[in-house]
């Protein structure tokens, strides 16, 4: 199977393991993901305001330039997944804007190119019974929660990926590399997103909550598919293992690392070194 | 308490109207459930929760919901959206009211510098998106 694939900017420098991972992980699926030859930012959030047409430009030209490779555009940073898709899914219905964009780009694109995300593209199409067939390491007993965030489930009517008050993609992810689900009520809550930037003391807040709820329902580690949900929680987990031990450590890795460990591969390709509060001491005491 | 002064005047502003047509939404279709409000991840921290927003503005009281923060709060995590029983996207009422204040280069912006150690660190998506809020 060929996809193209967008890493986006921050799968290319801060995230990277979460790329390495996903492009390792890809290949034991036999889905060969091809990189777009040039691609920029998707800026980040899609505008959500009826009329206007600048925020739109950076993912439709992303959307055009994969259209030339393929018929679906495979992503990971659920900030990108989100983007693009909701700009093709403004693309699709306002003709106006839509208009504007292409007299702008001066490129081709006629709204068809489906955006997925890695986590889709196994569901629906790769199968987790595939998946279990990988794994050559089982996560056995290892009690994982997975957490989802905003963008890779909201809005539901424009993303449409899973049920966005209780989905259940990652759980069925994680049973397929033998893990223990742990199901925890803050699993679709925001974990302060770009607050980060201007006040980081809100999103510490925000993201004390979903920590602590984790924790205390005894998650060993946690999964996201979010670069930005990652470092929220990797950051204000850092800063209360300091300063207080309330909770003990729950590393936050992304799925892709996680699948890559199940599946064999090499501890260095983990990297598992970037992270703040590391993974491996947790890893080795599981015996994984 | 505040005592608010209601007229009909004040429920037919152009920028009542604006806000309904940038967000394309009916502010008058919510009826005050609070269900946004509760699931809010930065009701915490803000001077007007997000049902408190909607009905200042059903009463044409754009000024007090232009001096509050909690527009610039909102990080559009859509848990209202989603939550809504009237269906109402008020992540988009939310970013109508910041995208006039900005084109109209007022409101009360304050960009907020983390300490340079965190500055180093974050992920670039976080930058590229807080200024995508903060600028047009």
């Amino acid at each position: 199977m060929q996809v193209a694939y967008y890493p986006g900017c921050t799968l290319a420098s801060k995230a990277k393991a979460f790329d390495q991972t996903a492009r390792w992980v890809a290949q034991k699926l036999d889905v060969e993901l091809i990189e777009l030859p040039q691609w920029q930012c998707c800026g980040g959030l899609v505008p959500q305001v009826t009329d206007t047409v600048m925020g739109l430009l950076a993912p439709i030209r992303i959307l055009a330039d994969a259209q030339a490779i393929s018929d679906r555009l495979m992503t990971l940073c659920s900030f990108c997944y989100n983007t693009l898709k909701r700009a093709n899914f403004a693309f699709q219905r306002d003709s106006e804007r839509r208009q504007k964009v292409t007299d702008f780009l001066e490129q081709q694109y006629d709204g068809n190119l489906k955006v997925v995300h890695m986590l889709e593209l196994i569901r629906d199409e790769i199968g987790f019974d595939t998946v279990r067939s990988k794994v050559t390491k089982p996560l056995t007993g290892v009690r994982v929660a997975p957490y989802y965030g905003c963008l890779l489930l909201r809005p539901p009517k424009e993303i449409g990926l899973d049920d966005p008050e209780d989905p259940t993609v990652m759980e069925q992810l994680l049973e397929a590399l033998g893990c223990e689900v742990v199901d925890f009520p803050r699993k679709v809550e925001c974990c302060g997103s770009f607050m980060i930037a201007h006040r980081p003391e809100l999103a510490a807040q925000c993201s004390t909550t979903i920590l602590r709820s984790a924790s205390s329902f005894g998650a060993q580690l946690l999964v996201t598919s979010c670069p930005l949900c990652q470092f929220n929680l990797d950051w204000q987990q850092m800063r209360m293992l300091e300063s207080n031990g309330e909770i003990s450590p729950v590393p936050v890795i992304y799925f892709t690392q996680l699948m890559a460990l199940a599946m064999g591969a090499e501890p260095h390709l983990l990297g598992f070194e970037q992270h703040l509060v590391d993974p491996r001491p947790t890893v080795m005491e599981l015996g994984l | 308490m505040t005592t608010v002064k209601l007229s009909s005047r004040r429920l037919s502003t152009d920028l009542l109207r604006e806000i309904e047509e940038l967000s394309g939404q009916n502010l008058y279709a919510c009826y005050q459930c609070g269900k946004c409000s509760a699931g809010c991840p930065l009701g915490f921290a803000a001077d007007l929760l997000p049902h408190q927003v909607m009905r200042l503005l059903q009463f044409g009281m754009v000024k007090e919901v232009f001096a509050s923060q909690a527009p610039w709060l909102c990080v559009a995590c859509m848990t209202c959206t989603t939550r809504c029983p009237k269906g109402v996207d008020v992540a988009k009422v939310m970013e109508a009211i910041r995208t006039i204040q900005l084109r109209e280069g007022r409101g009360n912006i304050q960009i907020f510098l983390p300490p340079a150690e965190l500055v180093a660190e974050i992920p670039q998506l976080a930058t590229v998106s807080a200024f995508r809020k903060m600028s047009l």
